[in-house]
């Protein structure tokens, strides 16, 4: 089981070229993070893998069906995809509305519908909100307003759009328990991401995007050794791993490890 | 003169019944650029919707004290001129940005056409910034179609192109990538440069540590710790605390633990690297 990206190329209608053949095998379970510049098409990706955008050329596979015949409403039962802005996502008035709409939709029954959503609002952090209007909620945790709303469809796939944005020592805590959470439930979750501390922190394969390619595929310590790459697609380094590299100590990840080498 | 002073502030919002503003007094200096860091809800941009008097005119609520800009205070101020003193950049830019005007470059004179500028001057002006803010190629776009980072770059630009003497600024770079921050960051000190006051708030205080003069820490609407930056920074009690503190800081702390002591918990990858190497030497020796 697998999303699989097979030579994908995306044009906007107004021509503009998102995507250039994309290749990509993400399966089940699996953890990754897609990093690079604004503007290289790490967005347009992801919007691929749950349809919301069909390719222009080649096939995006998700679990053996090709997202060009179908609707992003199928498709979006097995891909959920937290959009990067909270507010393009969030309709209801209060929190709770929110939370449980997708299990209202889908017609659960109501013990099913609670369950969902205490699950996902204790998850998210966000039980204290629960009857308040999202609008009156600060951005960040907003945020988790939206990742709970598509928590509750567990689908075996979890888009992440720049969850990290904007999120203080305490939200980012909350992402790598959610994070752990689902690699336990045999999820997969691909990230969005500008924190390259986070990355590092939580992350086992990298994918790099820039101009609208994906130019590495890799681990963490793979990824941030290429200079080439990291000049390419304007990401820096973990402050850790640059000191540990000025230090002529290679690309050390870990605090403890660089500590026990000086 | 004081470009802004909060004093004795004690704020809640409408229908809330804790205080956002919790005993706030605080005196910025003109031409000084300042950090307020601290988690999430803990008022940092209450403090910049008050500097602005969107508290009290927009929000309502409850507002004991008094915020003075330029020694006058904020409710004596008509609106249109205070926006002249103060430019205020929104944490979130889909918040910002008009929506009513079709091009960046239409969205960015906002401002200065409700000045009544004159026309040419407007159209310099908008050059200037886009070409500053490395937007310039982005004019002739609708604001409504770009991408988060645009959006946030056309939003700052707008602001700048007001030329006020103070600058509010709410989470600048939530949604830019490391360089496009970089260079968010390297604008705002060149405001300094100009004299400018600046009063950013930023999570991303790797950055703060290498480019803020001082620094305000609030949590749960108290200011717990102001100063230098390195005084503030380099203080381990704000990681119990839950407040971000630069990696170098914890891993001046883990070296301390280890018995490898650094002499002082490094606040910046310069200083850090400084440290080790000093260590380094001193065993040799």
């Amino acid at each position: 089981m697998s999303i699989e990206l097979q030579h994908v190329h995306f044009r906007y209608p107004d021509g503009t070229l998102a995507n250039e053949d994309l290749n990509l095998v993400i399966h089940e379970g699996e953890r990754i993070a897609i990093v690079g510049q604004n503007g290289a098409g790490k967005t347009t990706a992801v919007k691929l893998m749950n349809g919301l955008h069909k390719p222009t050329e080649g096939e995006v596979i998700i679990n053996g069906i090709n997202t060009r015949n179908k609707s992003t409403a199928q498709i979006s039962g097995m891909v959920g995809y937290v959009f990067q802005n909270p507010d393009d996502q969030i309709f209801k008035n209060t929190v709770r509305d929110e939370v449980e709409f997708w299990s209202r939709y889908n017609k659960l029954d109501e013990k099913e519908i609670q369950s969902r959503a205490e699950w996902a609002a204790k998850l998210c952090d966000i039980e204290k909100y629960l009857d308040i209007n999202p609008y009156e909620i600060p951005y960040s945790t907003k945020k988790f307003v939206s990742i709970a709303a598509v928590l509750t469809a567990r689908n075996p796939y979890l888009i992440l759009d720049e969850p990290t944005a904007g999120q203080d020592v305490a939200g980012v805590e909350c992402l790598s328990k959610l994070l752990h959470y689902m690699e336990q439930d045999g999820k997969s979750v691909i990230t969005i991401t500008h924190d390259m501390e986070f990355v590092a922190d939580n992350f086992k394969r990298v994918v790099v995007m820039a101009h609208g390619h994906i130019i590495a595929d890799g681990t963490p310590a793979e990824i941030f050794a290429e200079e080439s790459i990291l000049s390419e697609a304007k990401i820096k380094k973990p402050q850790i791993c640059e000191l540990s590299t000025r230090l002529g100590l290679g690309n050390i990840m870990k605090i403890e490890t660089l500590v026990n080498k000086l | 003169m004081n470009s802004i002073s909060l004093k004795n502030i004690r704020y809640k919002y409408p229908l809330t019944d804790h205080y956002a503003l919790d005993g706030v007094s605080f005196d910025f200096e003109e031409g000084k650029f300042y950090g307020i860091i601290g988690p999430n809800g803990s008022g940092k941009s209450t403090i910049c919707n008050l500097m602005k008097g969107l508290i009290p005119s927009f929000y309502l609520g409850d507002l004991e004290g008094t915020v003075e800009v330029q020694g006058k205070p904020v409710d004596e101020w008509e609106p249109e001129k205070l926006c002249t003193k103060v430019g205020y950049i929104f944490q979130n830019p889909f918040t910002q940005i008009s929506g009513i005007r079709d091009t960046v470059f239409e969205e960015i004179a906002i401002g200065l056409e409700n000045l009544g500028i004159d026309k040419e001057q407007m159209i310099q002006k908008a050059e200037e910034i886009t070409k500053r803010i490395g937007i310039y190629d982005l004019i002739e776009k609708n604001p409504n179609e770009l991408s988060g980072g645009q959006r946030q770059r056309v939003a700052f630009a707008s602001i700048l192109a007001m030329d006020t003497d103070i600058y509010v600024i709410d989470e600048p770079t939530s949604q830019l990538d490391p360089d496009g921050t970089e260079s968010v960051f390297k604008i705002i000190r060149s405001l300094k440069e100009q004299k400018k006051t600046v009063i950013l708030v930023e999570h991303k205080i790797e950055l703060m540590a290498k480019y803020a003069d001082e620094i305000i820490v609030l949590k749960d609407g108290k200011i717990i710790k102001s100063g230098p930056a390195r005084e503030v920074l380099s203080d381990y009690d704000l990681v119990n605390k839950k407040v971000a503190v630069p990696q170098t800081v914890l891993f001046g702390h883990e070296m301390e633990r280890a018995g490898k002591s650094l002499g002082k918990l490094p606040i910046t990858i310069d200083e850090a690297e400084v440290c080790v190497r000093e260590r380094m030497r001193g065993e040799q020796l």
